[in-house]
């Protein structure tokens, strides 16, 4: 093995404490900032974005082909979107069909009532 | 906090159980000091990173696991049988379901599982460990402290009484306060840590490492259903991670997502969870059908028929575990349509598992079948895994469901594909790979006793549960009705022929270890692939040489070509990984801030977290590069163990 390892990872560490301070800048949009709630999503979801990005140039290989030291896992990657759409998309399926969410305790469902009625035609 | 309120106090049951553990432990704190064993078991045990190594420990732990949680079956069974005696309490029982689900399959189950893929993966693809070794260390004592986490549960702060699927809002901290479902939480979510990284590792291991030459469609197919188990882990288990990190955040500070106060949604739960748990059931049975495969390949004495069907099967298996999540809630009320869509992919998981089926038989059609033990446990698997399934199909179908759901119909379901699938395989490939990893066979003749013991007694156990469960037995129940009680009582007679089986199973461990002859040369049973071509014992770097591999079932071409894995023209010195007390370390520093953090001691957990982060610190900046074994050394090795 070569001893040329042994310099700091600088870009890890970088990466490391930006990956922090995106997660903290989270957690104040969340509990300490003012700002209305559907800010407050678009935030953390631009935050989320930025944070991928982050994982993907800063740890994974995606600059590693460049280098020529490796492959991009494009494979890899595409699994991991399709089961992040699996997840987001299978949830909404489920959690929103035949399902209300209102307090009201009115269990017929509104959303759902159509539907269903097309089912029994 | 009170001590009394720290120790689970006045069960007699739990008592004794306290007590046993500080007799066993004292045991073996004074033979250890005794027998001057203590630096032994810290170099050549705690610090190791030999996949060998590793493995043995996981299965160790994960018989022990299968102890307790088949101690926490009989007691359930008892109470069954004697539903009026007030052996459990409504209370006790709640929480002895709950460990004994959790138990078998977060900490036997898959152990068991990783420890066979550990002993035998690398030594199938030619590889001389673990891609990384440090990391499979630290994932082992991930389990290991995660198990240990979950288990003082019952001693120390009381058991969790959710259910192993720990459904909210009955498992928030509104209606579970105290600090059980927190075990559940934490000691989850050590041990995830752990397997997450076996996942990676060994994805990792098997696409890098594999001898020269060896294709990915020549692996032997215990490998291949490793590297599909792999993929399912690394998709699955961040769901569970997720879901158990939004759980803890809502029961110790107090967020809502679960809840049903302040918006929250307790149907997510359910959903995260079975998105996770059904791929979690795959997990689980894929190895097994690899190991499985592999034994009847080896004493049907014929190349396994379909090979590539039979790998495009796990493939899709694995693929469609993803898609069929709600059929585990369809009685939750959801419409129409979601169920359809669940029950039809629900339905088509059969067409691939039924190939695989048909492919056993074939590989079996006009053989010379060796009725040895490891096989016994194979031909047992089939038909009896197939009526699992054929009542899996049933729960499948939406409508009817509504009438099996919860009922005893599912308990027996999931008993003959976890029972007759997992608990077979391990068996099985404890006893068939147990000559590579201890240098001697298991008896024989005891081991077909502990197969017919435990095969009739699982059938006695959970074929009449099916009846009793269409004639209305809700599962999670403490006390039942007359009607019920010859069927229950045939099930306790058969739970305890499965108890009568598994302890003759472990005498036979210590009956071997005394009696057995000693293995002369590593292929001891004639084996097809490349771990039967590694000496016994098994040296620590595996092969003085890796063999070039050109096709499939490669030892069998070795032996017809007389090559062995020592060519002492090719010999050359091996780079070989450190041992690092490192990942014990570091866990049991987890171990100690989960600990805390289940009594929300925050401070203290803050305190460990940072341990923690100064261990993961040290690791970055560890050179240590390992060693090299010289080429005199692999020699003077390889001739002892081979008698040269
Ligand atoms: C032909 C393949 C299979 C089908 C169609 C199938 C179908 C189902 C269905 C529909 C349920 C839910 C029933 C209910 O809650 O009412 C279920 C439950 C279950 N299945 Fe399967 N299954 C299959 C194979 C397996 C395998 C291979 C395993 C594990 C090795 C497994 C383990 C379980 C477990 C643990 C549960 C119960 C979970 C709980 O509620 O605690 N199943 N199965
Ligand atoms: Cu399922």
């Amino acid at each position: 093995m070569e001893k040329n390892t042994k310099h700091l990872p600088v870009q890890h560490i970088i990466g490391f404490l930006l990956s922090i301070v995106l997660t903290l800048l989270a957690v104040w949009a969340a509990l300490g900032s003012d700002l209305p709630v559907k800010w407050i999503i678009i935030a953390i979801m631009v935050l989320a974005v930025i944070q991928a990005g982050i994982q993907l140039f800063m740890f994974m290989h995606m600059t590693e082909s460049a280098s020529g030291g490796g492959h991009v896992p494009w494979n890899m990657m595409f699994h991991g979107f399709v089961l992040a759409a699996i997840v987001v998309a299978g949830s909404l399926f489920t959690m929103s069909f035949g399902f209300t969410h209102d307090h009201d305790g009115d269990h017929s469902g509104h959303g759902s009532h159509q539907e269903e009625q097309q089912m029994h035609d | 906090m009170k001590l009394d309120e720290f120790f689970v106090t006045g069960e007699p049951l739990i008592y004794g159980g306290m007590v046993s553990i500080v007799l066993v432990t004292s045991a073996a704190i004074f033979l250890l000091t005794y027998l001057k064993r203590w630096g032994w078991l810290w170099q050549e045990w705690l610090t190791t990173v030999d996949h060998k190594k590793i493995g043995i420990m996981y299965i160790l732990s994960a018989l022990a696991m299968l102890f307790r949680g088949g101690v926490d079956a009989l007691m359930m069974r008892i109470q069954l049988t004697f539903p009026n005696m007030n052996f459990l309490g409504a209370q006790h029982y709640d929480e002895i379901f709950t460990t004994h689900g959790t138990v078998m399959i977060i900490f036997m189950a898959m152990p068991f599982l990783i420890g066979l893929m550990n002993i035998v993966v690398p030594l199938q693809i030619g590889a001389r460990d673990f891609a990384f070794p440090f990391l499979n260390a630290l994932s082992f004592w991930s389990f290991f402290f995660g198990a240990m986490l979950f288990n003082v549960s019952f001693v120390i702060g009381g058991s969790p009484d959710a259910g192993w699927t720990s459904y909210t809002p009955l498992a928030g901290a509104a209606l579970s306060p105290g600090p059980g479902q927190n075990f559940y939480l934490l000691g989850l979510q050590l041990a995830g840590i752990g397997t997450l990284a076996t996942g990676i590792n060994l994805m990792v291991t098997i696409l890098k490492m594999r001898a020269p030459g060896m294709k990915l469609f020549q692996m032997p197919i215990f490998t291949w259903s490793t590297l599909v188990t792999t993929f399912i882990i690394i998709f699955a288990f961040p769901i569970l991670t997720v879901a158990l990190a939004l759980m803890t955040i809502d029961r110790i500070f107090g967020a809502q997502f679960f809840t049903l106060t302040g918006e929250g949604m307790p149907m997510m739960w359910a959903n995260l969870f079975w998105m996770w748990g059904h791929p979690e059931v795959y997990i689980v049975i894929l190895p097994a059908f690899g190991i499985f495969s592999e034994i009847i390949a080896t004493f049907a004495r014929k190349q396994l028929f379909g090979y590539k069907a039979m790998v495009w099967s796990m493939i899709l298996i694995a693929g469609l575990s993803f898609l069929v999540w709600v059929h585990h809630f369809f009685t939750m009320g959801a419409g129409a349509l979601v169920n359809s869509v669940f029950s039809v992919s629900t339905m088509l998981i059969a067409v691939p598992t039924g190939v695989k089926i048909f492919n056993w038989l074939a590989t079996l059609y006009k053989s010379r079948i060796q009725i040895t033990t490891a096989m016994l446990w194979a031909l047992a698997f089939i038909p009896s895994f197939v009526m699992g399934g054929v009542t899996g199909v049933m729960l499948g179908m939406a409508a009817a469901d509504y009438q099996f759901h919860n009922s005893y119909f599912l308990i027996a379901h999931f008993h003959y594909v976890l029972i007759a699938g997992t608990v077979f395989a391990c068996f099985a490939g404890l006893v068939y790979w147990y000559p590579k990893m201890f240098g001697h066979k298991m008896n024989e003749r005891i081991g077909k006793h502990s197969f017919w013991w435990f095969l009739i007694g699982f059938h006695v156990c959970f074929f009449p549960q099916h009846f009793v469960g269409l004639d209305g037995m809700p599962r999670r129940i403490f006390t039942i009705i007359p009607e019920w009680m010859p069927l229950n009582v045939i099930s306790t007679v058969g739970a305890f022929g499965m108890g009568v089986g598994f302890v003759i199973f472990v005498y036979n461990i210590y009956y071997s270890w005394k009696n057995s002859p000693r293995e002369t040369n590593g292929d001891a049973w004639d084996g097809r692939t490349l771990e039967w071509a590694t000496p016994t014992p098994v040296p620590f770097y595996n092969f003085a040489t890796v063999p070039k591999v050109s096709g499939l079932d490669a030892f069998l071409s070795m032996k017809k070509k007389g090559e062995t894995t020592f060519d002492e023209t090719k010999l050359e010195a091996i780079h070989m990984p450190s041992n690092t007390g490192r990942p014990f370390i570091m866990m049991g520093i987890l171990f100690f801030a989960s600990f805390a953090l289940v009594f929300e001691w925050i401070g203290l957990a803050a305190v460990g977290l940072i341990g923690t982060l100064i261990m993961m610190g040290i690791r970055s900046f560890d050179y240590d590069e390992g060693y090299y074994v010289e080429v005199d050394e692999i020699k003077k090795i390889e001739r002892t163990v081979r008698g040269l």
